[in-house]
């Protein structure tokens, strides 16, 4: 029923497909941190029309679906900008892109988290707001943002497999043109399965440890 | 060194400050007093830039700092203000939360800034405790080294917002040592306190507030032992058992 040789064929390809899964989460979650941090800047400012713009591309990517995003970015806007379609930075883009609205949303509760006390009393030592926000309420928000920002990437490992749709060669491509192949079902699918399941365990067990070593300061 | 003319602040329809006029001279200690909802805090934070104000001006040092485009920042720490919830920094050292402003904004040496925080911790009796987190201190304990972390920046003038209020009863008496001690040293200090034997002692005027208005203010022993006005005598009445 299960035939191990087809798996063990198509290791390869499996191992290289892991290699793009891995690399679509993390540089993912990358960029959508580094963008999410700035989008949250830019929706928490004070004057309405500086913060409108990024809350209209927060909506905008968490209100639509990743496939779609991932559709119109490699057959729109990749084109559109290279010339020419790219699965691989299309793949990368449309994660980081949508990641970054959710980690905007991760940031910015973690921020709020932050009593407001600790910005009055950094203001009135003299402080400026880019200080007081890079040495007492990041540091501090960090270990509110961590956990969710962890879950927002086992989220992305399992959201890149969308990815296929555009031939990018992860997991899930893979799993499919074995599928197509050998006309086999459960010996792609399950393997496949399998992958992200060890992906997602692992990274969730680092966190684990990560944000153990984080209390003991607490 | 402080002068404070037509304030008025309102949170919407709210009016908590009304017509606000005194003045603060240099080395002078004043305490305010009132029931709660009476604006005290709200003035001082006024001060302190930490609300912006309706209408009138407050000056500190001949800086407008009701100017709308002012910000505290730029003070350097010269207005010191002091918590009621302490508000430490709970991700740095009790060191580092003394020298973070020194080192940043006055762009001390670390070396220098360290070696004046350690006679700071000296002078409020903490010495042992600055490689200490301030989550293991007690309430008495935080207050103290939060007014040393103003005391670093070597402020024109401190405000204390119910600094004594969030304390065990068993507390209260460290920090308002520690304030007696600033006054001694010549400290001009705004004090929002509910301590009236501490008030009594330490301030060169009382000002009693109710409904955002400085209804009487005076020499303590005028306020506490003669008040004019029924308001004043109905509050002291009350807090005065």
């Amino acid at each position: 029923m299960f035939d191990f040789n087809l798996v063990i064929n198509y290791l390869p390809y499996f191992l290289k497909g892991i290699g793009y899964t891995i690399g679509f989460s993390l540089f993912g979650i990358i960029f959508g941190t580094i963008l999410g941090f700035l989008i949250c800047l830019g929706k928490m400012s004070k004057m309405s029309w500086l913060s409108l713009p990024f809350k209209a591309y927060v909506g905008l990517f968490r209100g639509t679906p990743l496939l779609v995003q991932i559709l119109v970015i490699n057959f729109g806007v990749v084109p559109l900008i290279l010339g020419q379609s790219n699965s691989i930075i299309a793949g990368i883009l449309a994660l980081s892109l949508n990641s970054s609205a959710y980690i905007a949303e991760i940031f910015r509760s973690g921020i709020q988290s932050i009593s407001e006390g600790q910005g009055e009393a950094a203001a009135t030592l003299g402080l400026t707001n880019t200080q007081t926000m890079l040495k007492i309420i990041l540091p501090q928000a960090i270990k509110v943002i961590l956990p969710p920002l962890g879950n927002e990437f086992i989220s992305l490992i399992k959201d890149s497999s969308l990815a296929s749709v555009i031939s990018a060669p992860e997991v899930t491509y893979w799993a499919q043109a074995m599928n197509a192949q050998y006309y086999r079902v459960w010996e792609p699918y399950l393997t496949s399965a399998l992958i992200y399941l060890i992906l997602t365990l692992s990274i969730s067990g680092i966190l684990h440890i990560f944000e153990r070593r984080m209390a003991v300061n607490d | 060194m402080i002068e404070i003319e037509h304030l008025k602040k309102c949170f919407g329809e709210n009016i908590v400050l009304k017509d606000i006029n005194f003045k603060v001279a240099t080395n002078e200690v004043v305490v305010l007093i009132g029931p709660s909802g009476s604006g005290k805090s709200t003035l001082l934070r006024c001060i302190a830039k930490l609300e912006t104000t309706n209408e009138g001006k407050i000056m500190v040092d001949n800086v407008k700092v009701t100017d709308p485009t002012y910000e505290i920042h730029k003070m350097k720490g010269k207005i010191g203000m002091v918590f009621q919830h302490f508000n430490l920094f709970p991700n740095l050292t009790i060191l580092n939360n003394i020298t973070l402003s020194p080192i940043n904004v006055k762009k001390v040496t670390r070396a220098a800034a360290e070696k004046e925080a350690h006679e700071l911790l000296k002078m409020i009796g903490l010495a042992n405790k600055a490689d200490a987190y301030p989550s293991s201190l007690s309430g008495g304990q935080k207050q103290r080294v939060a007014i040393a972390r103003s005391m670093a920046m070597h402020p024109d003038i401190m405000l204390f917002d119910e600094p004594t209020s969030a304390l065990d009863p068993e507390m209260v008496g460290e920090v308002l040592s520690i304030m007696k001690m600033l006054a001694r040293q010549k400290m001009t200090m705004i004090i929002v306190t509910h301590e009236m034997g501490f008030a009594r002692q330490v301030s060169d005027r009382v000002m009693f507030m109710d409904g955002g208005k400085i209804v009487e203010q005076g020499r303590p022993e005028q306020i506490f032992d003669h008040p004019q006005h029924l308001r004043t005598q109905n509050f002291l009445s009350k807090i005065l058992v």
